[in-house]
C-alpha cells in the first residue's frame, strides 16, 4: 500500500459569513490522508464534518490554509474525476429511474452504452437494489434511496470516496451488511475513503484512522490509529481491542464537549 | 309562466340528483365524477331554454340553446372556415412561434447576466402594452391575413413563457447542483440533465396560461382588420346585423377549441412531468 498523500489539509480555516454574524465551521484543521486509507470523522452535530468533506471536494472554498488532493487543487482533482461523493441526503433526481440515477455520472463522463449497463447492474447488485432498476425514487423507502445514492457514487472509478453519513438513515441489519460490503470494496479496490458517521462502532469497524472533532469552532481534538487488522469479520466488534478503541473515541468526544462549554 | 315553473322544478330535480350522486358510492368512480358535471351542464342548458321561452326573451338579448344549435348545425361550413382562419392559422402558429422564441430567449438570459438585466424588463414592458394598442400596429405591419394575428399572439404568449422558464431554470436544490459539480459536468450537461427537467413544471404552467391567451389574442386582433372570415370578424359583423345565434355559435366554437387546446397541453404535461408531486 503506497502511503503518498491523497488528501492534505494544512491549517484550514473556514468562516461562514451569515446575516447574523459569522460562524467558524473549521479552525486550524491539519490532516494528511494517505492513499488507500479509510478515515472516519466523528463528532457532535455542527462540528464541521460535512464542511470538511465539502472543502476537500472543492465545493467550499476555505478562508485560510491549504488543501491538496492527489498533489493538486481540489478543483483540478475534480476535473480529473477523482471524487465519488455521497451526500447526507440521497438527492436522487425524481424524473430518472433508479438505474437512470446511477447512470447519471456515467453519462456525463462519456462511458459507452454497454459499459454503462454493466456498471449499473453491478453496483445495484452490490447495494441489493437489483429488481428496482425501473422504479422511480419516490417509490422507494428512504433507506433504499440512500443505497441508490451510494451505488451512484460507486458507479465510476473515483480513487477517492467521500461519504457523508451514508448509512445514517438505514436500519441496523442493512447497515451491518453495507459496512461489510464497503470494507470489502475498500480492501480490493484500494480506494481512499473519507467517511462521516455518528456511530462509534461503525467508525471503529471501518476505519484505519478515526478523526474526532468538536464544535464551535469546528476543530480536530484527537486522531486515533486503529490497530485492528485489515480483514475484519463482523464479530470483531466484541473483541477487547475493538472496545478499547471505542472507549478512546468516547473519551475524545467527551473531552471535546467539556472544552467547548 | 308554466315553462318558468318547469325550469324551477327542473333545477331542484337536477340539484337533488347531483347531491345523490355525490353522496353515493359512485362519487369516487369515473362514472360518478363524469356524471356530476354532465348533469350540471345539461340542466343549465335546459333551464336556459325554458326561461328564454317562458319569459319570451327577445332573440337579440339571448337566443335559446336550441336556436343556437340550429344555427350551429346549418352554418358548420362557415364556422369551420372561421375556425381554420383564427384558431389553426392565427392562434396555433402564433403560439408555437411565441413559445419557441420565449424559450430560446430564456436560455440566452440564463447564460448571460447582461441579457437578464436588459431583456427581462423589456419583456415585462411589452407584456404590459394593451392589446388594443399593439394589435392595430401589428395589423399595419403584417397585413390583414392571419400573419398579423399570429404576431399579436406571439406578443401575448411571449412573456408568461419567458418568466416561467427563467424561474424554472433557477429551481434546483443546492445539493442537486453540487452533485453535478462533483462530476465536473459542463454547463450544457447540467442544463440538459438537471435544470431543464427540473424546469418543466414551470414551463408547462406558462404553456397552459398561454393557450387561453393565444385564442383570445387571435380573436380580438381580427377586430382591427381581417379578411372576410375568422371568428373575431364573424362575431363583430354578426353583432352588427343582430344575428346573435351566430355570435353564440362562434362563442361555442371558441369555448370548445380553448378547452381542447388546454386539455391537450395538460396531457403532454402529465406525460413530461409525471415525476412531480402534483402529478403522481
Ligand atoms: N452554507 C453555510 N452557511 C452558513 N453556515 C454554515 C453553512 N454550512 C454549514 N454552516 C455552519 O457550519 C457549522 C458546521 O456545519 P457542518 O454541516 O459541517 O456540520 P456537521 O458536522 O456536518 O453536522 P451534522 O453532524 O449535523 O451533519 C454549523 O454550525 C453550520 O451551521
Ligand atoms: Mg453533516
Amino acid at each position: 500500500m503506497s502511503q503518498a498523500a491523497a488528501i492534505e489539509a494544512k491549517n484550514l480555516d473556514l468562516t461562514f459569513e451569515t446575516g447574523d454574524g459569522s460562524i467558524q465551521a473549521l479552525q486550524d484543521v491539519t490532516l494528511e490522508i494517505g492513499k488507500g486509507e479509510f478515515v472516519s470523522f466523528i463528532g457532535p452535530s455542527g462540528c464541521g464534518k460535512t464542511t470538511f468533506l465539502r472543502v476537500v471536494a472543492g465545493l467550499e472554498t476555505p478562508t485560510g490554509g491549504e488543501v491538496r488532493v492527489n498533489g493538486t487543487s481540489p478543483d483540478e482533482a475534480r476535473r480529473d474525476r477523482a471524487y465519488g461523493y455521497v451526500f447526507q441526503e440521497a438527492g436522487l433526481y425524481p424524473w430518472r429511474t433508479i438505474a437512470g440515477n446511477v447512470r447519471l455520472p456515467l453519462e456525463i463522463m462519456g462511458y459507452s452504452k454497454s459499459e454503462m449497463a454493466d456498471r449499473v447492474n453491478r453496483v445495484l447488485e452490490l447495494v441489493e437494489l437489483s429488481g428496482f432498476e425501473n422504479k422511480h425514487p419516490w417509490q422507494l423507502s428512504g433507506g433504499m434511496q440512500q443505497r441508490a445514492s451510494i451505488a451512484r457514487a460507486l458507479a465510476f472509478d473515483a480513487d477517492i470516496l467521500l461519504m457523508d453519513e451514508p448509512f445514517g438513515a438505514l436500519d441496523e441489519i442493512v447497515r451491518d451488511h453495507l459496512n461489510e460490503q464497503l470494507l470489502g470494496l475498500w480492501d480490493h479496490t484500494g480506494k481512499t475513503i473519507g467517511f462521516v458517521t455518528h456511530s462509534i462502532p461503525e467508525a471503529v469497524y471501518l476505519s484505519t484512522r478515526i478523526v474526532v472533532m468538536s464544535p464551535r469552532p469546528g476543530r480536530i481534538t484527537d486522531i486515533i490509529d486503529n490497530p485492528l487488522p485489515r480483514k475484519r469479520p463482523l464479530d470483531i466488534r466484541d473483541t477487547p481491542e475493538f472496545l478499547e478503541v471505542a472507549q478512546r473515541i468516547r473519551k475524545g468526544l467527551r473531552a471535546g464537549q467539556s472544552y467547548g462549554d | 309562466m308554466t315553462l318558468f315553473l318547469a325550469a324551477l322544478v327542473l333545477w331542484m330535480a337536477a340539484w337533488w340528483l347531483n347531491t345523490r350522486i355525490a353522496g353515493s358510492s359512485l362519487a369516487s368512480s369515473y362514472v360518478g365524477r363524469t356524471a356530476v358535471p354532465v348533469v350540471f351542464g345539461l340542466s343549465v342548458l335546459a333551464i336556459w331554454e325554458l326561461v328564454v321561452r317562458g319569459l319570451d326573451v327577445p332573440q337579440v338579448i339571448l337566443p335559446a340553446p336550441t336556436v343556437i344549435a340550429e344555427t350551429f348545425a346549418s352554418e358548420t361550413g362557415t364556422l369551420w372556415i372561421d375556425f381554420r382562419q383564427t384558431a389553426l392559422k392565427g392562434a396555433i402558429s402564433g403560439y408555437v412561434i411565441g413559445c419557441l422564441a420565449a424559450f430560446a430567449v430564456a436560455l440566452a438570459i440564463d447564460r448571460s447576466t447582461f441579457l437578464r438585466h436588459g431583456l427581462l424588463p423589456i419583456g415585462g414592458f411589452v407584456a404590459a402594452l394593451p392589446i388594443v394598442g399593439t394589435a392595430p400596429i401589428l395589423v399595419n405591419w403584417f397585413g390583414f391575413d392571419w400573419q398579423s394575428k399570429a404576431a399579436v399572439v406571439v406578443v401575448m404568449v411571449f412573456f408568461p413563457i419567458l418568466v416561467n422558464t427563467v424561474q424554472g431554470l433557477a429551481d434546483t436544490a443546492a445539493m442537486q447542483r453540487d452533485l453535478m459539480r462533483t462530476y465536473s459536468a459542463s454547463y450544457w450537461q447540467t442544463l440538459l440533465k438537471l435544470r431543464l427537467p427540473a424546469a418543466m413544471p414551470f414551463v408547462f404552467n406558462g404553456l397552459k396560461i398561454a393557450t387561453t391567451l393565444a385564442l383570445i389574442g387571435a380573436i380580438v386582433a381580427e377586430y382591427f382588420g381581417s379578411p372576410t372570415r375568422g371568428m373575431g370578424f364573424r362575431i363583430s359583423t354578426s353583432v352588427g346585423t343582430l344575428e346573435l345565434a351566430m355570435v353564440w355559435s362562434e362563442i361555442a366554437v371558441a369555448a370548445l377549441a380553448g378547452t381542447l387546446f388546454y386539455g391537450a397541453v395538460t396531457l403532454v404535461e402529465r406525460w413530461v412531468t409525471f415525476w412531480h408531486p402534483s402529478q403522481r
